[in-house]
């Protein structure tokens, strides 16, 4: 158990680690990551069944007790996220073997992409708020890296833009975090859950800057309105395959980072739900509008992002509802959204760089016919009516909970937002779908590329037809995630377990109300 | 750059420079110093060697790619990390083998830990500073 808790952080850096020292080896560096993506994938799925039962694992690294050392705390939320990162870092480390070419893998994307891995499941599993802030860093720097890497010019303008704000972002991070510190003298969540609410009598403006400056730093990561805009323009530019694994799991730590402290932490404050309800409200549409005036592939699905984390937000949100049921419903719906998000919108990136391969752009303006090839335009509806939340994909079940929930719980107006959005989706979807597939293809389309080699092929379309298989199949038994989901919820919702499976060293329990009082002497 | 002074001096620097950076690295184990900044101060011997007799006599006074040096740290570090899980212990428990070594430090899996650093932080700072040298 004590190996398996840091697996999902010890196997990408493994990884890395190997793929650097022999980086003269070009077969064997790609090959290593393969498997160590599918390594990273087996970890998951032991982290799940270890957890399924709604049981709270946690390490103490270094053994230093908790809350004085760092605590890792994997409970079923986490261990989902951990799952779907192996599946997204398998099918994308696949697809990259035929998506980026040698001189990028050259410069190391294969450590860079592994370093990342670690860095999102490093702040999946962390139970401590300063290391989610390092892992943040850690992936960030990897992101960076990736983003880059090949030094094409419209990728450096997408890079010099996501690198300032995100620097940004981690100095609004660091502030809160040392906030925090300063009036509550600890950082392990699970202690911070039992002391903020404490603090609220005394020192609530200063919780509630805290918790503002918390919102808006993972707000810039999760890209909600009104910080998502250097997302369309920074997610366009790199190879389909590192386009995708953003597309499909960075902004995610900025939901689960959400999710996970103004649930466990800062669930105390009053209104802060309400203010998020809006927040997700606005960003759904603006990110929905966004995409119409779009004509670049990979710039309409990037906007389609925006308007997704929306719906994420919005099972945040539905927390505002005292009703037990609403509230559970609400974040299980979040949960099931989330993990359906993840795969869809990465195959649908995924897509777009087969797309590029076939047709020679990801202008829409320029392509047309690639009906031509059915099996993509298969693999492409697949995910696309997903997003959309048509029956019986896995879309429908995730938008199907949150308006169930939101009906519930007397938000109208939001449950208004949310099917407005879901048909304007589907609009966009289908544009795409014209443009790209259905029309013919126009006079001044580039020459349609040549036939690709059966292992290019192969590279490139397994990824696709698995995710979208899974797509299928989460639509037609959506019954275990849901569960799953579920019950991740209710342990979200109940943190008990979570603090006491952390298992605060009894001196710092004991000094809970001694160092208040001491604190607060004029 | 070819000036017999700097030349001169950086022959005498540069085995300096390298014996206190793992002084440094020892003495990490309860003072100030440690891994990072051993590590900084023994790509800083490399860096001048470079500056005084060219980036190729550098490269080839390092020997190993600075990639390569990179990646050892890393699994380095890791592996001393691990060797408390094969004791039942969590990762990055420190082991220690109770035999002293001078400076204060002792004889450990932290020390490898801080070695792994040490080598990252080389490799990575020559990477970029030889790199950039070069042009």
């Amino acid at each position: 158990m004590k190996l398996l808790l840091v697996a999902p952080i010890l196997i990408p850096l493994l990884t890395a680690g190997v793929t650097v020292a022999f980086w003269r080896a070009a077969r064997f560096r790609a090959w290593c990551g393969v498997v160590g993506a599918a390594a990273l994938l087996a970890a998951g799925g032991l982290l799940l069944a270890a957890t399924a039962g709604g049981q709270v694992r946690t390490v103490q690294i270094g053994n230093w007790p908790a809350p004085f050392g760092i605590t890792l705390a994997v409970d079923l939320f986490s261990a989902l996220m951990v799952l779907i990162t192996g599946i997204i870092g398998l099918m994308v480390a696949v697809y990259s073997l035929a998506d980026v070419d040698i001189p990028r893998q050259r410069y190391g994307y294969f450590p860079l992409f592994h370093i990342l891995l670690a860095g999102v499941c490093g702040a999946f599993i962390t139970g401590d708020i300063f290391n989610l802030y390092v892992w943040f860093e850690v992936m960030l720097m990897a992101s960076f890296l990736l983003l880059a890497l090949g030094s094409e010019r419209a990728q450096l303008e997408g890079a010099f833009k996501y690198v300032t704000i995100n620097l940004i972002s981690s100095m609004v991070f660091l502030t809160g975090v040392g906030i925090l510190y300063g009036t509550a003298h600890t950082l392990n969540l699970a202690d911070l859950a039992l002391r903020v609410p404490e603090m609220m009598d005394r020192h609530g403006h200063l919780v509630r800057a805290c918790a503002m400056l918390f919102g808006v730093c993972f707000g810039l990561k999760a890209a909600v309105f009104p910080l998502f805009f250097w997302l369309p323009a920074s997610y366009a530019t790199p190879p389909a395959a590192v386009s995708a694994v953003f597309a499909g799991l960075l902004t995610k730590v900025g939901v689960y980072a959400l999710i996970r402290v103004f649930t466990l932490v800062f669930g105390s404050i009053p209104g802060i739900y309400a203010l998020i309800l809006v927040v997700a409200g606005l960003t759904m549409l603006v990110g929905v509008l966004g995409a119409v005036a779009q004509f670049e592939m990979r710039r309409i699905l990037s906007f389609h992002i925006i308007s997704q984390i929306g719906y994420m937000i919005m099972g945040l949100g539905l927390l505002v509802s005292s009703d037990p049921g609403v509230r559970t419903l609400g974040l299980t719906a979040g949960i099931f959204y989330i993990i359906h998000h993840i795969i869809v919108k990465t195959n649908l990136f995924l897509v777009s760089g087969t797309v590029r391969q076939l047709g020679g752009t990801y202008d829409l303006r320029s392509l047309g016919g690639l009906v031509r090839a059915p099996l993509l335009s298969a693999l492409f509806l697949i995910p696309a009516l997903s997003l959309a939340g048509i029956p019986p994909l896995s879309g429908f079940w995730a938008k199907l909970g949150l308006i169930e929930a939101g009906f519930l719980g007397g938000q109208n107006t939001i449950v208004i937002v949310a099917l407005l959005t879901s048909l304007l989706t589907l609009v966009s979807m289908m544009k795409i779908w014209n443009e790209v597939f259905w029309k013919p293809a126009p006079q001044d389309a580039p020459e349609p590329a040549e036939p690709m080699a059966p292992g290019q092929w192969a590279a490139r379309f397994i990824p696709i037809a698995l995710l979208a298989g899974l797509t299928v199949l989460i639509g037609l038994f959506p019954a275990p995630l849901l569960t799953l989901a579920g019950r991740a919820a209710d342990r979200l919702l109940n943190p008990a377990a979570y603090i006491s499976a952390v298992n605060l060293h009894e001196a710092a329990v004991a000094g809970l109300s001694t160092t208040q009082i001491s604190e607060d002497k004029p | 750059m070819n000036s017999l002074v700097l030349q001169n001096a950086t022959r005498a620097l540069v085995p300096l420079l390298l014996v206190y950076s793992i002084f440094v690295l020892f003495r990490g184990h309860n003072h100030p110093g440690g891994g990072f900044l051993g590590g900084l101060l023994s790509a800083s011997a490399f860096v001048l060697y470079g500056l005084a007799y060219g980036v190729r006599a550098a490269r080839r006074l390092l020997r190993v790619q600075p990639l390569t040096l990179i990646g050892a740290g890393l699994l380095l570090a890791l592996t001393s990390g691990c060797a408390g899980l094969f004791l039942g212990r969590p990762f990055l428990t420190g082991l220690w083998t109770g035999v002293t070594l001078p400076e204060g430090s002792a004889l450990g899996s932290v020390l490898f830990f801080d070695l792994g650093v040490y080598l990252m932080v080389l490799g990575a700072a020559l990477l970029t500073l030889l790199t950039l040298a070069e042009d």
